[in-house]
């Protein structure tokens, strides 16, 4: 069937007399000896698979839209801006559960897109090759690890260190301050800020050593050729990966917002607004996960599933932001 | 003859892979002199390592680069770079820096910031560079918004403002098209003026036209060095006239 | 002159700093992952024994045991997310590198880059909402599906990748020898192309074995000794993070073996993927 001369044996000449029959044969004559039908065949199969991925993203929205309909339906635009998050009442108010997950993820982000431009800078501008794959794969190792595995590690090793050394120092040297009031728990939005930092770190920092390498030599070479210095140089380079490295640390954003298990682990799971980072904070991801198996009314169970679409709009936007400036920067340079 | 750099025995090395075997070469001062041969002769290499560029590819040297007397093996590499400025095959302007910004920026580098000090010396190196005329009115337009021909002479601006004393040009014209490449060409013979200038390039008529001598490297070794007229019409080196007539390379 | 002379020193120095702190930084990047290393492998290592990959958990209050469902429960839920995962993303993928460009292929191509930006714990959500409420009960199914989706923004991706790097020429001696498109990509292109999409599989499904948040609500897990796809699945991720959480030092402590094997599993899943890449690259 897969060559086209071999079709000609398909005409029957009995059937004559049906002209419908002949016009019809005669297009699909031409349709075969134009077409090969294995080609036909294969680009529509995996077409399909690409229509399932393209309906899947579809289907996940509507999904959660379904499933959140009665918690949308009450509280609407209010889920977003009451405080009060009460599944005794029946009362379900997001606000303290959105600025913990905003509150958290900037904090990572002030924290880990420095160091991860330090890497990145020294991973693609200073470093020699041999040393430059090992550090790498360090790295590299780091974004290996699973959530759960650093929540183990925070429970039993971040929060007892944050509770005996880190609460204690900061509340004795800058305890004037609002946020770093409070007893030491060691639980609380500070070890979930540190967690976040270091797992959003490798792929900050992956994303722009990548940045900074399709930028092209002739940039550096210009820049040292004309007497720079090899951090004036790098300059020139980071003023040109700016829109990429902006996208880059979006992605750490997109990651830090959506982290559930290390963040519940390390919380401290209190649905409260509070300046200080020493006390408990919660995170969308973190109340689907903690509460979603306890959610005995049909209402809870609806207010967490549009918790998720809430958090799936989000991380949607913030991803598409990131492609977004990637994209803008690589046109600009002309790379790709 | 008044010799600007002078090099002995050089011999360049990516990683063990030997690529310049022993040259020695007098550059003098005010000339052009055109390097020329088949791809992978070295030729590039050899320029690179004029102002020590070869660094940052991972080359390293043996052997002496003397340039008014001083060996820039022993010195600063930013130092030298300034005195030895470079223009690349590709134009590469920064692209994220306005015509104005892009000719400033050696300046900048070197800490000059005031734009009453530096506006002078843009207008100067963009007259120098023939084009001046075609971007007066546009100096704050990004640099990549203009033709390759003018984004080349916009390197060889960025390259004047600084104040070198040689210019290497690594096969400028190549990217170019036929109207732009004679501009550049134009460009060559008012800088010799003043300006010491080594050019690669690998159209042998350019090298005829441009140059006062000119140098064949085969497979890493300077085969022949003469002026431009001796080694064009009478080569003493049976190579040299075989590659002049375009029997190989 | 004199202070030209002093700024060239000055930025020289600058220069040196800035190169110095971004060793600095990574550095620093450093001291987590050799943390989390030495604690999961120094208290891993006092429960690990034989027990641990043969037995069955114990009741509260009585120590030793295992987790022998757990590990066959983490196997089971990427086999079944592979069964997913694995012929929508190499499927999909193919139609991306072969047909994709067009509208419909940037949509896609931009859609699996969403996907893999969609939290995992939303992920649950949507499985939860797809398979646990109809069949009104959690099942490894459930899980199994969550991870499969998760799999196949990185297999999709890699095979795209992977099949764009097949050298042109190749595909069109195929092509000129009147093979059809169709059989040039399946015996050709994707022939050369399997290694490469091979380590996105791999890759894929060692993310997936770590996952936790897809599974709580969806496999959620079991003390007792299940391969019941339709019924609740035990997993090395829920054990760590409900033992992590439990107020008993037994359990504590298998947490971190937990931890510790997953880690190994994961650890040689991805060193199959780097033979794989190692012996791709010395064919060339």
């Amino acid at each position: 069937m897969d060559n086209p001369e071999t079709q000609v044996n398909i005409e029957n000449p009995n059937n004559k007399s049906n002209s419908l029959w002949i016009s019809l044969k005669g297009q699909l004559k031409k349709f075969l000896s134009s077409h090969n039908i294995g080609d036909f065949i294969f680009e529509r199969l995996t077409l399909l698979f690409a229509v399932l991925v393209f309906l899947l993203v579809i289907l996940m929205g509507y999904e959660m839209y379904v499933g959140s309909k009665i918690s949308i339906d009450k509280f609407g635009w209010s889920f977003l801006t009451n405080s009060v998050w009460d599944p005794v009442q029946e009362i379900y108010g997001a606000l303290p559960i959105i600025y913990g997950t905003i509150v958290s993820s900037f904090l990572a982000l002030v924290i880990s897109v420095p160091l991860s431009i330090g890497i990145a800078i020294f991973l693609s501008e200073v470093s020699p090759d041999w040393l430059e794959k090992p550090l790498s794969f360090l790295v590299e190792l780091l974004a290996g690890i699973p959530s759960v595995v650093y929540g183990l590690w925070g429970i039993f090793v971040l929060v007892p260190w944050i509770r005996t050394d880190v609460e204690p120092f900061l509340s004795e040297h800058l305890g004037f301050l609002p946020f770093f009031r409070g007893a030491p728990y060691g639980f609380g939005m500070l070890a979930a800020v540190l967690i976040l930092a270091i797992m959003i770190l490798p792929i900050v920092s992956s994303i722009s050593r990548d940045i900074l390498r399709s930028v092209p030599q002739s940039q550096r070479e210009a820049a040292l050729a004309l007497g720079a210095t090899r951090w004036q140089s790098t300059k020139i380079v980071l003023k040109d990966a700016k829109s990429g490295i902006l996208g880059a640390t979006m992605l750490g954003l997109g990651r830090a917002v959506g982290e559930t298990m290390a963040v519940t682990m390390v919380i401290g799971n209190r649905a409260v607004i509070s300046p200080s980072l020493f006390d408990p904070s919660y995170t969308m991801a973190s109340v689907i996960a903690n509460e979603f198996t306890e959610a005995t009314s049909e209402m809870y169970l609806s207010a967490l599933i549009q918790l998720a679409l809430v958090l799936f709009v989000l991380t949607i936007i913030i991803n598409a932001m990131a492609k977004l400036l990637v994209w803008s920067m690589e046109r600009k340079l002309g790379t790709r | 003859m008044d010799i600007k750099i002078s090099v002995k025995n050089l011999e360049a090395f990516y990683g063990k892979n030997k690529v310049l075997k022993n040259i020695s070469i007098d550059i003098p001062r005010n000339k052009v002199v055109a390097i020329i041969g088949p791809s992978g002769c070295g030729k590039s290499t050899f320029l690179r390592c004029l102002n020590r560029m070869h660094e940052v590819v991972g080359g390293t040297i043996t052997g002496s680069i003397l340039v008014d007397g001083e060996d820039l093996t022993k010195t600063d590499p930013v130092l030298i770079r300034k005195r030895l400025g470079m223009v690349f095959q590709k134009p590469n302007p920064f692209p994220t820096m306005s015509i104005f910004n892009n000719v400033a920026a050696g300046l900048r580098f070197n800490g000059v910031r005031n734009k009453k000090i530096l506006a002078p010396i843009v207008e100067k190196s963009l007259k120098q560079a023939a084009l001046w005329d075609e971007v007066k009115d546009n100096l704050e337009d990004s640099g990549v918004n203009i033709s390759g021909g003018q984004q080349q002479r916009l390197c060889i601006a960025r390259t004047l403002a600084v104040d070198p004393e040689v210019i290497l040009m690594d096969e400028p014209a190549s990217a170019l098209d036929p109207i732009s490449t004679s501009k550049i060409e134009e460009l060559i013979f008012e800088l010799k003026k003043n300006y010491t200038i080594v050019i690669v390039t690998h159209n042998m008529q350019q090298a005829a036209r441009v140059s006062d001598f000119t140098a064949f490297f085969y497979m890493g070794e300077l085969i022949e060095y003469d002026k431009t007229t001796k080694i064009f019409t009478n080569p003493s080196n049976k190579k040299t006239e075989e590659y002049v007539t375009g029997r190989f390379g | 002159m004199n202070s030209s002379k002093f700024f060239h020193v000055k930025r020289k120095i600058i220069s040196a700093v800035m190169m110095s702190l971004s060793l600095v930084a990574t550095l620093i990047a450093v001291i987590p992952l050799v943390l989390i290393f030495y604690y999961t492998i120094s208290k891993g290592i006092t429960y690990l024994n034989i027990d641990f990959f043969v037995a069955m958990p114990k009741p509260v209050g009585e120590s030793g045991g295992g987790m022998a469902n757990a590990i066959v429960g983490t196997l089971m839920l990427i086999g079944i997310g592979g069964a997913i995962g694995i012929p929508v993303g190499v499927m999909s993928g193919t139609y991306l590198s072969e047909f994709g460009n067009n509208k419909f292929g940037a949509t896609v191509r931009f859609l699996t880059d969403v996907l893999s930006g969609i939290p995992s714990i939303v992920v649950g959500v949507v499985a939860y909402t797809l398979v646990v409420v109809p069949m009104k009960h959690f099942s490894a199914f459930a899980g199994g599906i969550a991870l499969g989706i998760l799999m196949i923004p990185t297999i999709t991706r890699t095979t795209e990748e992977m099949i764009k790097l097949v050298p042109h020429s190749i595909r069109e001696a195929g092509l000129a020898l009147g093979i059809p498109k169709w059989k040039t990509t399946i015996l050709i292109v994707l022939k050369t192309a399997w290694k490469g999409i091979a380590t996105g599989i791999l890759l894929g499904l060692s993310r997936a074995a770590g996952e936790t948040a897809p599974l709580l609500f969806t496999a959620l897990g079991n003390r007792f000794w299940s391969t019941n796809v339709m019924q609740p699945m035990a997993s090395l991720t829920v054990y760590i993070y409900d033992y992590a959480k439990s107020p008993f030092e037994d359990w504590n402590n298998q947490a971190w073996t937990a931890a510790l094997v997953l880690i190994i599993m994961i650890s040689m899943l991805s060193l199959l993927f780097r033979i794989i890449t190692r012996s791709k690259f010395k064919t060339k």
